[in-house]
């Protein structure tokens, strides 16, 4: 590649019309599901698209997917799965409650709060209920073995939800946002109320990692594929911290990367290159090697079209994504 | 950029009509689309409006403020339900009758994400003329949903004599002398009384300003809580007066609830507009003094034990 004018993708970018806010991103194979703000799930495949009422008259605050299901949570109370053929199926259904947190593990199993209240779900349909002491509002299952990180006002809870013993409480002062695990399982990072993340590692010591400097909160995070690096929103540029030591990023400067007058709202990292899909506040979406600082131009600024969602395929061939104004597309990456 | 989603908080001692006054505001016929907090289901009867249930949960900010709190479950829920943008037209929030009203408005000052999309219309607070005066006695919550409301629906009034109802009258006015008090029996009040007052805009606190300079006439007095006003005929001096007005802010700030002031700058055409929630300060260069037109200074703090006369001498020093 050459320097000189910014390479463009732009090209490559199907769009598609999904006509309401655009709240979270899955595949399912070869089709992308988009869950909606007015809580439809348009499915897009091969430039086509087809919607479905997942929770009619609502709207989906929450989704997550494993590859196979796009699981969404609505202000209508109910966990619904929708698969790639369309088809939906309610798995939980709570009275007037807003379903707002919610994970998926690889295994099958699901997780979803309400106020203080997670349950979880297993594989095979035992369901388990934890109350922690303020409303959850991350919830993430570890990468391997059924174990779910609960994000709360001063900290993060970990809970075995078919083991009888007491969940691990990690404490830190604040209220806690989204959590994550890292892909190794040996750190958890939250984002914080005050701008900031805060991690603990879990292997050896316990220890505690502040990461501050924030403008504004951190509402998306994302893992190399070899959890090497953790992107982060929340500044005009994606944060990037060093996580392939021991000690993870303490006393480390974090990279820097797509510095653009405008706030990340999104960052993807590309499932097995160091490649981070960058979506921004203003509607613009840059493709950056790592390697060496390159961008590639997806999508220019478009006004009150900030990006809300992305998501990679499992393949990394193809990536989604969706805004708050209800424009969405998919690019697909030149062969 | 779209307009900000106008909220409304809705305050009240228990018992005192909240419920009455935001079925009534539901039910009429006003063309608009409300999404409401409420904190328990069931007593809304009202359906096709968006109604979501809020858990009262009071966070604390890292950032060394005791009175720095916010409502976690405000800034989640608003979070989702930005999601619905075009949905409706604006937010009530319901709290119950023994919440705080400052964690709710402080929200609105201390979260970027909920002050790009909505802004605080005004605190409203309903009060039994019946029992209000015994509930400022015995509980604290009452006093501070008086102190904190720019509207207080002064309800019941069928069940008091008229000298009952000065009387009490008179002691809403001991402790806020600012809101405006509207006598009702159940809640019957013009929905454009209670909403879209924009009691939090700069600018509107100048649009109010022959109420707002208007020197109280009370007899009343609450030893605990008390606003103090205080007017300079004049300019003030910006080098004296900001660090001035930051600090007392900041070591009264747990104390002051409420704080409003216009003030006159030397050489400066506009008036500085400010307003404040304990420790936070929202302040502006705002409207401009028409031609001779008297430049004068004039502050209003409503709080719980104020040293009045420290405050009042604090400001006259501040005279340009």
């Amino acid at each position: 590649m050459t320097t000189g004018t910014a390479p463009s993708l732009t090209q490559n970018v199907a769009p598609l019309d999904a006509g309401a806010h655009v709240t979270a991103i899955g595949w399912l194979k070869g089709t992308a599901a988009f869950g909606l703000g007015d809580g439809g799930v348009l499915l897009g495949r091969d430039g086509e698209s087809h919607r479905v009422e997942a929770h009619p008259d609502a709207g989906v605050l929450v989704a997550a997917s494993d590859g196979e299901r796009f699981v969404t949570g609505g202000d209508d109370g109910r966990v619904v799965v929708t698969g790639a053929d369309g088809s939906t199926k309610t798995l939980a259904e709570t009275k007037g409650a807003w379903i707002d947190s919610l994970a998926l593990s690889a295994g099958g199993a699901f997780a979803y709060g309400i106020g203080k209240r997670v349950t979880a779900r297993d594989d095979k349909g035992r369901e388990k209920s934890l109350e922690v002491p303020s409303a959850a509002r991350g919830l993430a299952f570890a990468p391997k073995g059924y174990r779910l990180a609960i994000s709360h006002y001063n900290g993060a809870t970990l809970w075995f939800p078919n083991v009888e013993a007491k969940p691990e409480f990690l404490e830190w002062k604040g209220s806690h946002l989204d959590v994550t695990w890292s892909p190794d399982a040996r750190f958890v990072v939250t984002s914080m109320q005050e701008n900031a993340l805060h991690g603990w590692r879990l292997i050896p010591d316990k220890g505690h990692m502040r990461m501050s400097g924030y403008p504004s909160k951190t509402r998306s995070l994302s893992w190399s594929g070899d959890g090497k690096w953790l992107a982060t929103s929340g500044a005009e540029a994606a944060i990037i911290w060093p996580f392939e030591s021991k000690e993870g990023p303490m006393g480390k400067v974090p990279r820097e990367c797509g510095v653009r007058p405008a706030k990340v709202s999104r960052v993807a990292f590309h499932p097995n290159t160091y490649v981070l899909a960058v979506g921004y506040e203003d509607g613009c979406i840059l493709l950056i090697r790592l390697n060496d600082a390159s961008e590639l131009l997806v999508r220019p600024g478009v006004e009150d079209s900030g990006i809300t969602a992305m998501a990679w395929d499992k393949g990394g061939k193809r990536l989604a994504f969706g805004c708050e104004d209800g424009q969405a597309g998919i690019l697909t990456l030149p062969a | 950029m779209t307009d900000k989603i106008p909220v409304t908080v809705l305050t009240g001692y228990l018992g005192a009509g909240k419920t009455t006054l935001l079925n009534r505001i539901l039910t009429e016929q006003h063309g608009k689309k409300y999404a409401v907090i409420v904190n328990e289901f069931g007593e809304i009867g009202i359906d096709n409006e968006l109604v979501v249930g809020a858990d009262e949960e009071v966070f604390e900010m890292n950032n060394g403020c005791i009175c720095c709190t916010v409502r976690g479950d405000l800034i989640r829920i608003l979070d989702g339900l930005m999601k619905r943008k075009g949905k409706f037209d604006a937010i009530i929030v319901e709290t119950t009758g023994l919440a705080d009203p400052a964690p709710v408005a402080q929200t609105f000052f201390m979260d970027q994400d909920v002050s790009d999309t909505a802004r605080l219309d005004a605190v409203v607070t309903v009060a039994d003329a019946k029992w209000l005066s015994d509930r400022l006695k015995d509980a604290p919550e009452a006093k501070n949903q008086i102190a904190f409301a720019d509207v207080i629906i002064l309800n019941k009034i069928d069940l008091v004599s008229e000298t009952e109802l000065e009387e009490v009258e008179a002691r809403i006015r001991a402790i806020n002398p600012y809101a405006k008090v509207h006598r009702t029996q159940n809640c019957a009040i013009p929905i454009s009384e209670v909403l879209d007052r924009k009691a939090f805009d700069l600018d509107r606190i100048i649009a109010l300003e022959p109420d707002f300079l208007e020197e109280g006439h009370h007899h009343h007095h609450d030893e605990e809580m008390q606003s103090v006003s205080v007017a300079i005929d004049g300019e003030v001096d910006p080098q004296k007066f900001m660090p001035w007005i930051s600090n007392l802010t900041q070591v009264e700030g747990p104390n002051i609830l409420r704080c409003k002031g216009i003030v006159a700058f030397p050489d400066e055409p506009k008036r500085f507009v400010f307003q404040g929630v304990h420790m936070i300060l929202d302040g502006d260069v705002q409207g401009e003094w028409k031609p001779g037109e008297k430049h004068t200074s004039k502050v209003v703090f409503i709080g719980r034990d104020l040293d009045a006369q420290a405050i009042r001498e604090g400001f006259l020093a501040c005279a340009a």
